[in-house]
């Protein structure tokens, strides 16, 4: 297995939010915290609107993991970057690090107290023992240990977005556009994954 | 030294060993170490067992990684309708 990505086909996302619906009701995400939302540009323009599904996108070269003061974060064996809750300090240097807005503070209070981060974990949980409740409530379900994929991907209606092992969704990718001939354009991978310089994403991709 | 001088010490030698270890200090401050993760470690996702899993019809052997990889390749590869719809 190469490392989990997650892909966003812009020309299939039709801006629904079945993503971001299944990944609250997955993990029991508290209100005013989005692990994942759906991002609109040129919205109304006839031909030129398109959407695209962002949450964390576990970077190969995580800024999160490089500013963080307490050192709470990790990547897994399969390149998911999770974090631990117990040492997060809530400082929010990740959330100004990260290029995807993916770190969600929980605010609570009248004069904007901060909690601790809470992200996309690639339904990966964290760590704690693996499927219990303890895991659960910090950091949501554990999908991968039940050998399943990411809520949002798997449920998402027209495919658009898929989740997995890098080199698997690429070649579904790759097959999609190669069969409709336009919209090769991968969105975040060159700031995720490398410089498409580097060839560390699929023929025509930007970041 | 009578009985009452050895109950005396006695209890005062449990005293001293009972009490002291609360004097002892523990290390309250973690010391971090620059560039390092510094929290508790993760199991793997292949370490746990399929059975404990709600409504999974991926299958694996309990810490087996290679057939771990390949049910979820199978569940990825589900991700490609073109297999579905030919």
């Amino acid at each position: 297995m190469a490392r989990m990505k997650f892909l966003c086909d812009a020309e299939r996302c039709i801006e629904c939010n079945g993503c971001v619906t299944a990944c609250k009701n997955e993990n029991e995400v508290p209100w005013g915290v989005n692990r994942r939302r759906v991002v609109t540009i040129n919205d109304g323009v006839v031909g030129a609107e398109k959407s695209i599904s962002v949450a964390c996108m576990h970077c190969s070269d995580a800024p999160c993991m490089a500013v963080c003061p307490v050192d709470c974060f990790y990547r897994t064996e399969e390149g998911v970057v999770l974090h631990d809750k117990d040492l997060c300090i809530g400082c929010g240097y990740c959330f100004y690090a990260c290029p995807f807005g993916a770190p969600q503070f929980p605010q609570a209070g009248a004069f904007g107290l901060r909690g601790k981060m809470d992200k996309c974990t690639f339904c990966a949980g964290g760590p704690e023992k693996d499927l219990s409740k303890e895991e659960f409530a910090k950091y949501g379900s554990n999908r991968l240990a039940q050998g399943k994929l990411p809520a949002c991907a798997e449920m998402c209606s027209t495919k658009a977005l898929l989740g997995g092992d890098g080199d698997v969704i690429a070649d579904i990718y790759r097959q999609r556009v190669l069969k409709r001939g336009k919209g090769s354009e991968v969105w975040g991978w060159g700031t995720a994954y490398g410089k498409p310089e580097q060839k560390a994403s699929p023929a025509g991709a930007k970041s | 030294m009578n009985k009452a001088g050895k109950v005396a010490l006695a209890c005062a030698a449990l005293a001293v060993a009972v009490g002291l270890p609360a004097c002892g200090e523990r290390e309250q401050v973690i010391v971090y170490k620059q560039g390092k993760y510094q929290g508790k470690p993760d199991a793997k996702p292949w370490e746990s067992d399929p059975s404990a899993s709600l409504y999974t019809s991926s299958k694996w052997t309990a810490g087996d990684k290679t057939s771990w990889e390949s049910a979820v390749k199978t569940r990825n590869l589900s991700q490609n309708e073109y297999n579905r719809v030919q």
